[in-house]
């Protein structure tokens, strides 16, 4: 903004005459103002999606638990605890798949595949990002799930001793490995265009010291470029796991879940994850059950908020370090 | 690792496998698996058939090249296809989802889905128009929200922003990007709430909700596209004496209108395939509404859901209505991304570089 303000009140002697400033013209100062201010907007929508859903969510964080027993979904913390912990085990689950594939992927494009194939490469990865979660929402309930039951049977069948696969298998098979499938599907474009990204960053001379050396391509990749790129993998990570805890549409078409803590995750008894059970009520809701339910969307909003500042403040401090400049 | 040494062998091409080895592995054990598929699965199955046979190819192959060149060409070998399957991998998903939307998205692809709404459609027939202008209008008024917004943010950052404001800003957009789409809804239903009364539902919400959406991704793309311009071009405009606001209209956009354009195309196809926000803040609704300001506005996402989660008696149709809007909105998201992007390469600056 403007630098007038920022003169200390210091008293100087008075023979120094005011420093020449530049004339500022109109257009100059309209111009800055308005881009300034619309960045100071951003800040203020932040802020309002947050007031705005604090001010909402109130009425549902100070009513006596009898209110919330009998014309809401019931008292607040315990109602949401299974939500908020489906939402953290799917979302587990989903990085638990997604990760290894998305660095295979990253290194494949970047290290592995020929020069010139590697951008179109890029373009097929980004297009599952096209994809709208709807559309794979409608995917994982009627091709995937199915597709995926007796899969499921099988483990169930003799790898049930696992308290993992335990419990009846679903018959439907949207069970919470699904949702994760989906889910690791998602977040899997994610995920790879950052570590893309980080991978491609490593100094050539470090990769190029490593096979002067005698190392095989694997070799070179653990020993130059996968430390190098460490911090910007976690927080590429971390953003998908930010996407994946917010993750609605899918996981609520997906998912057959309920009001539980269960750590199964073949049968159909599944925790219903924070988003997916809001878009499933919220048609229907009313009352004070709006009002809970806005409740869950500001914890879902808090908890993907700092997921999300982690990730970026350790990108930024990794920026500053990084040799690209 | 000792090195083997033995003179009389050529030390380039000795304990080398040939070329083609790994494609025969693969295809070996690819046709094994197929020959034992009945004993294993009781019937030829596709994708049991894959599974085994690339178990096999891995381990067949790591076995024999342990053998031949030694453990750590071996476990470079076991990397490299561990690798160029993960890419593979992604693909069965890519392509498994792309198939079935064709194919069962086909059969209503028909002129009747694209003037008929749902009005008084209870099986059979119906259409998707009410939804198609509904995504049009909630497309249309957040970016004519965001795109300012998100471009004088991105002048300003690139442009002006120094010091704890411009940190911030920064910072704040990419937190905002990760903002889920659901919460975004919330934050539109709980506004409207209190400007309007609550239970208020209309279009206009919609695309507040997106907005908050989308504002974040074009900021991103168009500050990263200014700060492309070769600093050059700024310094002669001032060297003429040029105000730098007219510098940055009539000299940094127009080098940079190819990108900032194809960005602004890029961020509407990221938000255009929202369901959540929009069923939250924009609602349901079987008929046409032309008034974003007042009452539901039904939209192509949320049409795709509803058909899917609300079905009448006879499902098929519900079913074939739902893959119809799904490949719908598939071939306009791509549709929006293939002229993004076509419009980025075409029509890209020269940068100094």
């Amino acid at each position: 903004m403007t630098d007038t303000t920022t003169a200390p009140p210091v008293a100087t002697g008075p023979t120094v005459p005011p420093p020449q400033r530049p004339k500022r013209r109109l257009g100059d100062v309209i111009f800055s103002r308005l881009s300034s201010g619309s960045g100071f907007l951003i800040l203020i929508i932040l802020a309002a999606v947050a007031a705005f859903l604090l001010v909402q969510a109130f009425p549902a964080l100070v009513s006596s638990p009898e209110v919330l027993k009998t014309k809401g979904y019931g008292e607040f913390w315990s109602w949401v605890l299974p939500f908020a912990f489906g939402t953290v085990w799917s979302s587990l689950w989903a990085l638990i798949l997604a990760v290894p594939v998305s660095i295979g992927i990253a290194l494949f494009i970047t290290h592995y595949a020929p020069r010139r194939l590697a951008r179109t490469l890029g373009y097929i990865i980004d297009l599952l990002a096209a994809v709208p979660s709807v559309v794979f929402g409608l995917w994982g309930t009627m091709t995937l799930a199915p597709a995926t039951q007796p899969v499921y049977q099988w483990l169930n069948t003799y790898l049930g001793f696992i308290p993992l696969f335990g419990g009846e298998a679903s018959g439907t098979g949207r069970t919470l490995l699904t949702a994760a499938i989906v889910l690791a599907v998602m977040i899997l474009p994610i995920i790879t265009s950052l570590c893309r990204e980080v991978f491609l960053q490593t100094p050539r001379l470090h990769e190029e010291a490593a096979l002067a050396l005698g190392a095989t391509r694997w070799e070179t990749i653990k020993l130059a470029v996968l430390p190098y790129g460490r911090a910007g993998t976690v927080a590429a990570v971390m953003l998908g796991l930010g996407r994946a805890l917010g993750e609605t549409m899918a996981v609520a078409m997906v998912l057959s879940g309920n009001q539980v803590i269960n750590f199964r995750l073949l049968t159909s008894d599944n925790p219903n994850t924070v988003a997916a059970m809001i878009a499933q009520n919220f048609p229907e809701a009313s009352g004070i059950r709006i009002n809970e339910l806005i409740a869950a969307g500001l914890v879902l909003f808090v908890i993907t908020l700092i997921i999300n500042s982690i990730a970026r403040l350790i990108i930024s401090r990794y920026s500053e370090f990084s040799g690209a400049n | 690792m000792s090195i083997q040494t033995s003179p009389a062998v050529n030390h380039l091409t000795a304990n080398q496998l040939p070329r083609w080895t790994p494609w025969a592995v693969l295809g070996g054990c690819l046709l094994v698996a197929a020959a034992l598929s009945g004993p294993m699965f009781g019937g030829f199955n596709l994708a049991g058939v894959a599974f085994v046979g690339v178990l096999a190819f891995l381990v067949v192959m790591h076995v024999l090249a342990t053998v031949v060149e030694g453990r750590r060409k071996a476990t470079d070998r076991l990397l490299t296809h561990l690798v160029a399957g993960a890419f593979c991998l992604a693909l069965i998903p890519l392509v498994s989802l792309l198939f079935e939307t064709l194919a069962k998205g086909l059969p209503r692809f028909d002129v009747r889905f694209f003037t008929y709404s749902m009005r008084n459609v209870v099986s059979d027939g119906g259409g998707a128009i009410h939804a198609l202008y509904g995504t049009l209008y909630v497309a249309g008024f957040a970016s004519v929200v965001s795109i300012p917004i998100g471009l004088m943010t991105a002048i300003y950052l690139a442009e002006y922003g120094r010091g704890p404001l411009a940190k911030a800003i920064t910072f704040f957009v990419d937190v905002m990007t990760g903002i889920p789409s659901i919460v975004a809804g919330l934050f539109a239903y709980a506004l409207m709430s209190v400007l309007f009364g609550p239970g208020t539902i209309m279009g206009f919400s919609g695309s507040i909700a997106l907005s908050v959406l989308m504002i974040p991704v074009i900021v991103r793309s168009v500050e990263e596209l200014l700060r492309l311009v070769p600093n050059e071009l700024r310094e002669a405009a001032y060297a003429l004496g040029v105000p730098k606001w007219r510098t940055i209209v009539q000299v940094v956009l127009p080098t940079a209108i190819s990108g900032i354009v194809s960005g602004i195309i890029l961020s509407i196809a990221r938000i255009i395939g929202e369901t959540a926000p929009l069923m939250i803040a924009a609602g349901f609704t079987a008929s046409l509404n032309n008034n974003p300001f007042a009452n539901p506005m039904m939209t192509l996402p949320v049409f795709v859901y509803d058909q899917y989660a609300y079905p009448g008696v006879e499902r098929e149709f519900f079913d074939q209505r739902a893959w119809t809007g799904a490949l719908t909105l598939i071939l306009l998201v791509m549709l929006l991304n293939l002229i993004g992007r076509l419009i980025a390469s075409r029509f890209a600056p020269k940068t100094g570089r």
